[in-house]
């Protein structure tokens, strides 16, 4: 796969639609290109993370280490990216992610994302914007969830 | 030392300046005779043609008497040539002689300083002074006799010459003198005054520049590089301004003395002549004394000249020499001493009576310390930073002399051993990691260079100085000890054979868990020369990882082998080209397509305009991708393939001409844009721009390179091949022989992970760290990280097995995980021998069997840790983290 291909998959992203495209193939320049065989762990839970992946091709499944063991959490498909959390607040990974079908990503490293960030404002402000929604969502289940708890809660009293 | 420079030259060379006055005596007579001969020739041989011409009592004609003469002379001024060479030389011996006698006691003076002086001292000034101002000192030891016999006899000789022609003009002659003698030393004084000045400024310079090395990294990031700029402008402004005032005063005393001397002509006229109208003296006379006085000028000007340096010479020496004094220098038998036994420190007691440690300023550090401790023990010391701590490991360890009380270890003043019996049971680790130049095994066995080592089977002669080496460090003086003998004392650790010491080197690498580093420091080096054997056996190790790698398909797709027939997508341009590795800078990777050869090959297969092409394609991505980045971007030193400087050059190139018409550059332009692509690896910058068609003509350049190599380019690179060892290339390249890949999934760890398994099958890994050991760490060790240099300062004593071990925060620079870890390890290593270590983490204090709390110079309790855990002073959450 060359750079132009990558860059395309890049821009294809919802995170990177609006920033410049000069921008994204230095993104995409100064990026790995990583490939994983089917089963291959992209990263794992409670490891240091140094790095995010832009899926470019194939998918993924996302665990979660609970008291009951592993649970299936995500399943991340193309132009998905993940393992930016532990990126950018520095946080040890918080899912395992393992590659069901053989996987092309881009691997940007966390100096390159936080460089990213930091120089171009309007990757910052998608950023910001991305990381809203999901917290939004996220917020919106955990009500959900509560609500529910709360539910089952009274039924059983 | 001695006071002055007098009696330094009396002391250690009066031997050598008699003979040097001696010879210079000695030159005399035939400096006299070959001026009388002349007058003898003139007037006898060819003045006087009766004869008779007798010589030494043999009756000669007068041609045979002529040549005689003459021959006579030639030998007068070969002997006095010949003398005045050997007195030349032998001066110059002399002078070198005391010179390295004088900057060998200023070194010794150095190692004798009390540590806590150093604080005081300027590093850039001790090397001023030892180095540059010392140059001066030896050149006038070699003149001082010899300068004041030679043109003082030369100067009486030719006055009383003067004096008996006529009293009257010889008088004249040294009428000025006088004046001379007054007031030229009252101007020298004054230029020597300056002259003190400008030593110290230039010493100040000399310090400016080290601190300026030395906090290079604190001016960047501060970004104070202007002001340093200024600072050192004003310093050299200094400089100058004295020079100025020197020059003025100097050119004054050669004004006065030039005109006095002129002055002796206009007293030769005037009185001389006078003379002569009144027919007092002959006009010959008149002429011989004005011949004569043009002969007095020039010893008279060295002798002036050697009072300006003597004064000169004797301030300098007075002022170095009174850098170097110090009331508490350690006395030299301390240093080097072996007299005397040491106590044993495996077990007993360590005993400190009443120790207290004054500051320069009188404060107190340490005071009435008391304790009794039970060897073999681990004890901490806790407290606040600044409470005493590590004044008492260092006074402990031996290295700081106590103001007051004592230090014993079973009845032995710890301050009274010599230091290489003390430095034998304690060592000392602080928390700032110092090591030395050379490679990490140099400073692993450092500590055990106290001695040169005798008698061993390999090494029969202690002292293996050569019989000429040791002649001259006999006669200034200096050590006999030679540098290159065998200095390291294997035999004290019981360790005779050389797998015993790799192996005691390997275990004190991995207490402090650098023996990965210095292995993966290994697979990076080169075998080193006289371990050929080994190629061999790293062979047997390649050929079991082509098979490993062949027999199982989720590992050969992380590495691509070399193959002489194939282009390796993950490796440069210029490495598939070269196939090899350059030895010597003939065929440099980065600057390959510049040398003649190589383009000659390019030319043959036609590539250099495909690769111009490409490398003009790169060129324009590279000003697209970087052209908004900040010059300073740490991308451009990761990524681009120009730097920033050269961007501009490459962008006019773009837009003067397209990719079709690139013909039309100038040649350097062209070779500009051929250099590019040279750095490209094709799985790694996935740029498409070295297509199969490129790379199968890369590979029949690589062949033609090969074929065709001349022989005089034989030796320049060390080709890969499957079947054989490439010494040039790193142990892992001959290994693996080939490249881990990109854009696989960890890779690099699976791959190493490999490497490891399959050195340690084939009894290797501690080949690879024997290797690793050899690598050169640069000055001061600085191309190893801070951790890794206290780990290698920690390793460094751990092998050399103390019985004492003192530690002040030896582990505090390491990471917080490997921290804990770290001081595990030494704990159990030093198991069954004593440690005292000032933690700057209270908490680790549980791990000892005996803490002792210091606050304010005084110890404030001490006991088991949970003894002194109780103690109120100490404010609890401090041990909240170790229950």
């Amino acid at each position: 796969m060359t750079l132009r291909r990558e860059l395309e998959a890049l821009r294809a992203i919802p995170l990177f639609a609006k920033v410049d495209p000069t921008r994204l193939k230095l993104l995409a320049f100064t990026s790995e290109h990583v490939e994983f065989e089917p089963g291959e762990l992209v990263c794992r839970q409670g490891d240091p993370g140094d790095a995010a992946y832009i899926l470019l091709e194939g998918e993924a499944d996302v665990f979660v280490d609970t008291p009951e063991g592993q649970v299936r959490v995500a399943r991340l498909k193309k132009d998905d990216i993940v393992g930016e959390i532990a990126i950018l607040c520095g946080v040890p990974r918080t899912a395992t992610v393992v590659a069901t079908t053989h996987l092309r990503t881009l691997k940007i490293a966390k100096q390159g994302f936080l460089n990213l960030v930091t120089q171009f404002p309007e990757v910052a402000v998608e950023v910001m914007q991305e990381l809203a929604t999901r917290l939004y969502h996220t917020t919106q289940r955990l009500s959900e969830v509560s609500l529910k708890l709360a539910q089952t809660k009274t039924s059983r009293e | 030392m001695e006071p002055t420079i007098f009696r330094f030259i009396l002391k250690y060379s009066w031997r050598q300046q008699l003979i040097i006055l001696a010879l210079t005596l000695l030159s005399f007579p035939p400096l006299y005779y070959s001026l009388e001969l002349p007058k003898l020739i003139i007037n006898r041989a060819l003045g006087d043609p009766d004869g008779p011409w007798v010589l030494f009592g043999y009756d000669l004609d007068r041609t045979h008497y002529l040549f005689a003469l003459c021959g006579l002379f030639l030998l007068l001024v070969l002997i006095g040539g010949g003398l005045k060479y050997v007195l030349n030389v032998y001066a110059g011996i002399v002078a070198e002689r005391m010179l390295r006698r004088l900057r060998y006691q200023l070194y010794q003076s150095v190692l004798r300083f009390p540590l806590a002086h150093f604080r005081k001292v300027s590093q850039g000034e001790l090397v001023q002074m030892i180095n540059a101002e010392t140059e001066a000192l030896g050149g006038f030891v070699g003149d001082a006799v010899a300068v004041p016999a030679f043109q003082g006899g030369t100067l009486l000789t030719i006055l009383t010459f003067m004096f008996m022609q006529d009293p009257t003009l010889g008088l004249a002659a040294i009428a000025l003198y006088p004046l001379q003698i007054y007031f030229v030393p009252k101007l020298q004084r004054q230029v020597n005054e300056l002259a003190k000045q400008r030593i110290r400024q230039v010493r100040r310079n000399a310090e400016r520049i080290s601190e300026t090395c030395t906090a290079i990294r604190e001016i960047h990031t501060h970004g104070t590089a202007r002001y340093e700029l200024a600072r050192f402008s004003r310093q050299l402004g200094e400089i100058f301004w004295i020079r100025f005032a020197i020059y003025k005063k100097k050119f004054l005393i050669k004004f006065l003395n030039n005109f006095i001397a002129q002055l002796g002509p206009f007293f030769f006229f005037s009185i001389g002549g006078w003379l002569v109208i009144h027919g007092d003296i002959t006009l010959g006379a008149l002429v011989a004394v004005v011949a004569a006085h043009k002969d007095l000028s020039a010893p008279w000007k060295e002798l002036l000249t050697y009072y300006q340096n003597l004064y000169d010479v004797r301030v300098k020496y007075e002022q170095t020499i009174s850098q170097f004094v110090h009331p508490d220098l350690q006395p030299l038998e301390r240093l080097v001493g072996e007299s005397g036994s040491s106590p044993s420190f495996s077990n007993g007691v360590l005993k400190v009576t009443d120790l207290t440690l004054k500051e320069d300023s009188g404060e107190n550090i340490l005071e009435g310390i008391a304790l009794e401790l039970t060897l073999p023990a681990h004890i901490a010391l806790i407290g606040p930073a600044g409470g005493g701590r590590e004044e008492l490991s260092l006074v402990l360890a031996g290295l700081v002399s106590p103001s007051a009380g004592r230090v014993t270890v079973n009845g032995v003043a710890l301050h009274e051993l010599s230091e290489p019996l003390r430095a034998e049971k304690i060592a000392f680790i602080a928390n700032q990691p110092i090591l030395l130049s050379g490679t990490i095994a140099d400073n692993l066995v450092y500590g055990l260079k106290r001695r040169p080592v005798s008698g061993s089977a390999g090494n029969p002669a202690p002292h293996g100085l050569q019989p000429r080496e040791r002649r001259e460090a006999l006669a200034s003086g200096n050590s006999l000890d030679d540098p290159n003998a065998e200095w390291i004392d294997w035999e004290a650790l019981g360790l005779s054979a050389p797998e015993q010491r790799l192996s005691a080197m390997i275990h004190a690498l991995r207490v402090v868990a650098l023996d990965r580093d210095v292995y993966a420091l290994g697979l990076k080096g080169v075998l080193p020369p006289g371990r050929e054997e080994l190629a061999s056996r790293l062979l047997e190790a390649r050929r079991a990882m082509r098979a490993r790698l062949a027999s199982d398909p989720r590992l050969s797709r992380l590495v691509e082998p070399f193959d002489p027939e194939r282009y390796n997508t993950n490796a440069t341009v210029a490495e598939n080209l070269l196939f090899g590795h350059p030895v010597g800078r003939v065929f440099d990777l980065h600057r390959l397509p510049a040398h003649p050869y190589v383009r000659s090959i390019l030319n043959e297969v036609g590539l250099i305009d495909d690769l111009v092409r490409v490398g003009y394609r790169l060129a324009e991505m590279m000003v697209e991708l970087f052209a908004n980045l900040p010059a300073d971007h740490e991308y451009y030193r990761q990524f681009s393939f120009i730097a920033p400087d050269d961007l501009p050059f490459f962008k006019s190139i773009l837009q003067r001409t397209t990719i079709d018409r690139l013909d039309r550059l100038k040649s350097h332009e062209r070779d500009r844009l051929l250099e590019l692509p040279f750095k490209l690896v094709v799985a790694r910058h996935r740029l498409g721009l070295i297509d199969e068609e490129l790379q199968h003509r890369i590979l029949s350049a690589r062949r033609r390179f090969r074929e065709r190599l001349p022989p005089s380019y034989a030796g320049a690179v060390a080709f890969f091949d499957p079947e054989r060892y490439n010494p040039a290339a790193s142990v892992q390249e001959n290994v693996l022989f080939g490249k881990i890949v990109y854009g696989q999934a960890q890779a690099h760890e699976r791959v190493h992970a490999l490497l490891l398994e399959i050195l340690a099958q084939h009894d290797l890994k501690d080949t690879v760290i024997e290797i690793g050991l050899q690598t050169d760490c640069g000055v001061g060790c600085s191309r190893l990280s801070l951790p890794q240099r206290q780990k290698l300062a920690i390793a460094r004593e751990i092998l050399r097995r103390p019985q004492m071990l003192v530690l002040h925060e030896a582990t505090a620079v390491l990471d917080a995980i490997e921290r804990d870890a770290v001081r595990s390890a030494i704990l159990n290593e030093m198991k069954g021998r004593s440690v005292i270590w000032s933690l700057e983490d209270h908490a680790a204090a549980h791990q000892f069997d005996h803490v002792i709390v210091l606050e304010r110079g005084r110890v404030v309790a001490q006991g088991t840790f949970a003894e002194v855990r109780e103690h109120a002073r100490i404010p609890p959450p401090v041990f909240e983290a170790a229950s």
